[in-house]
């Protein structure tokens, strides 16, 4: 490309857009680097992590293949954290958002002191998990915790819900769920708040029973929300493990101990990080497949984004 | 009939929002009282204030909240600038290989810091970031929600603004700084009170980070602090927990009608 030929328009306006591409990178280029550092490089690493053995003064780390990820399945400890994991997610998930939603539909009606439900349902959303799990601690402690005061007064025997193996993972679903709730009530509240009044209009003069205008107008079109929710909800049930640290340390013998923590216990308490690697892998696929999930579905219903 | 029944689901509304802030109001009750007059639900037990004093001396918490607020801010200053300049890019400029970028920087949504702790530790060491409040914000700056979020901000400003700062003279950064910036202002007002109440609240990390008091945020204080080993009594650990969420619960009723339209705001689109 020779000097003379850039004075012909369409070669101008190629530079132009050469210049403006070239902006374009160097106003990527920073978040580019941090995600890359932070995101994209650790998760390879730890792809490259769990391949190899635990390295040890007298037997430098080697590459072992997938026997990590053997001695993992073996291990009875991992299998109970993983089967924990399922049960927290496969109640606190459902849970929630059938709680969120009939919350917001509360909160959305014609009730007294709606403005204070709103705000009594959102609260815990702004607390850290690590403080809401010291307030809880005032329900569940045994003797003189707010439960078994109130059990006590129908002649209730006390409970030791955090210290016992068959009682600790609810008492610690039990937080999450209160947690969540009123955060994606929010998400519901928007969504209800966006269907035309004209909808309950006709649908009243059809006869339509509240229910029935419940269940066939306003879940339908609530759908999209659900989806967003839902994902949130099935990220939060890997991610919100604060509360364990305050209430249980995934005790006792395990029985509340959710694979996050493991992580965290594997690889900065037991120094075993090819392990924890080869876990982090594990969650990883899972979350890949629910972004896949989402990716695909909102694809669907284009007009969401 | 129906009026019955409309009542009894007003009732049922009020009982689960009492319910939904006992705990909260159960601590702040304690916070005042004494141990034994708290552990036994005396209501007509004198207020104090002692369980504060005790708390307060039993930690260098003004240390802890000063961690915290620099840690708060150190985010939002590196999430403004990175977000800011990635959001414009991908919604105003043509970039070869852009749709492929954004759905790797999408990933990020899924592929949680939190997760990567493992990893993300031995980064942070070798870019010598342990035990700093750098340490505890540099992976959440890149934030693929606030790009995705600027961006969608972005793309709604009518492209008549940018062409006409574009003949009077503003270059690129201009054009940003002058027109979508200010155009952009409630998304980011959106973003800041979510930014803040995440990280205020978060925990896993910045106890994997810090190591001494002088970078500790008020979360791992606080659960150093009220750990069992320590044998803190109910009532104190109470004034303590209501110390550490009182600044964040004052700013949420304030700013309530805010906070709710900002998580509205950050998660509908």
């Amino acid at each position: 490309m020779t000097p003379t030929l850039s004075r012909r328009p369409e070669t101008a306006h190629a530079l132009e857009r050469r210049r403006r591409a070239i902006h374009g990178w160097l106003l990527l280029t920073p978040a580019l680097a941090m995600l890359a550092t932070f995101a994209f490089y650790p998760s390879v690493a730890t792809v490259w992590t769990s391949l190899f053995s635990r390295g040890t003064r007298r037997n430098p780390s080697e590459f072992v293949g997938l026997e990590n990820y053997a001695r993992l399945f073996d291990d009875p400890t991992f299998r109970e954290v993983a089967v924990n994991n399922i049960l927290y997610a496969a109640v606190t998930i459902p849970i929630s958002i059938v709680l969120a939603l009939v919350m917001a539909l509360w909160a959305n009606s014609k009730i007294p002191a709606r403005s204070f439900l709103r705000t009594a349902y959102f609260t815990p959303t702004v607390l850290p998990m690590i403080a809401a799990a010291n307030l809880w601690l005032f329900f569940y402690t045994p003797g003189f915790g707010v439960l078994d005061q109130i059990g006590a007064l129908f002649g209730a025997p006390s409970v030791n819900w955090l210290g016992q193996p068959e009682t600790a993972l609810w008492a610690v679903c039990a937080v999450t769920i209160w947690k969540e709730a009123g955060f994606f009530m929010i998400f519901y509240l928007a969504a209800l708040q966006t269907i035309p009044e004209d909808l309950r209009e006709a649908a009243e003069i059809e006869g339509a029973s509240r229910w029935t205008y419940t269940r066939r107008v306003v879940l339908p079109l609530l759908a999209p929300t659900t989806l967003f929710v839902l994902v949130n909800a099935m990220i939060n049930s890997v991610k919100l493990i604060d509360h364990l640290f305050i209430l249980t340390k995934g005790g006792p013998s395990d029985s509340s101990k959710l694979i996050l923590y493991y992580i965290w216990e594997s690889a900065f308490a037991f120094f075993d990080a090819p392990s924890a690697a080869a876990m982090t892998v594990l969650v990883l696929i899972v979350l890949g497949a629910v972004a896949a999930l989402q990716f695909r579905l909102l694809d669907r219903r284009t007009h969401y984004r | 009939m129906t009026a019955l029944l409309r009542h009894a689901e007003a009732a049922l509304a009020l009982l689960v929002a009492l319910v939904w802030i006992s705990p909260l109001v159960f601590a702040a009750w304690a916070a005042f009282h004494a141990p034994t007059d708290a552990i036994n639900f005396n209501l007509s037990a004198p207020w104090t204030l002692e369980n504060f004093r005790t708390a307060w001396e039993g930690a260098p918490w003004l240390r802890y909240f000063l961690n915290t607020f620099l840690l708060v801010t150190s985010v939002l200053a590196g999430q403004f600038f990175l977000c800011t300049l990635a959001g414009y890019a991908f919604a105003q400029i043509e970039v070869p290989f852009k749709d492929t970028l954004f759905v790797l920087v999408l990933l990020q949504l899924f592929i949680l810091p939190e997760v990567l702790i493992v990893e993300n530790y031995a980064v942070a060491s070798r870019l010598g970031l342990l035990d700093s409040i750098l340490g505890i914000g540099a992976p959440y700056m890149a934030s693929a929600f606030g790009i995705f979020l600027m961006r969608q901000a972005f793309k709604q400003v009518p492209k008549e603004l940018d062409e006409a700062a574009r003949v009077e003279g503003c270059g690129t950064l201009g054009v940003l700084w002058r027109v979508y910036v200010p155009a952009a202002r409630p998304t980011y007002l959106a973003y800041v009170l979510v930014s803040i109440s995440t990280h205020w609240n978060n925990f896993l990390w910045p106890l994997i980070v810090t190591n001494s008091d002088t970078t500790r945020p008020l979360t791992v204080g606080l659960s150093i602090f009220a750990a069992p080993e320590n044998g803190v009594d109910i009532s104190v650990i109470s004034a303590a927990t209501i110390m550490v969420i009182a600044p964040l619960l004052v700013l949420f009723l304030v700013f309530q009608r805010r906070f709710v339209q900002a998580f509205l705001r950050a998660g509908i689109k």
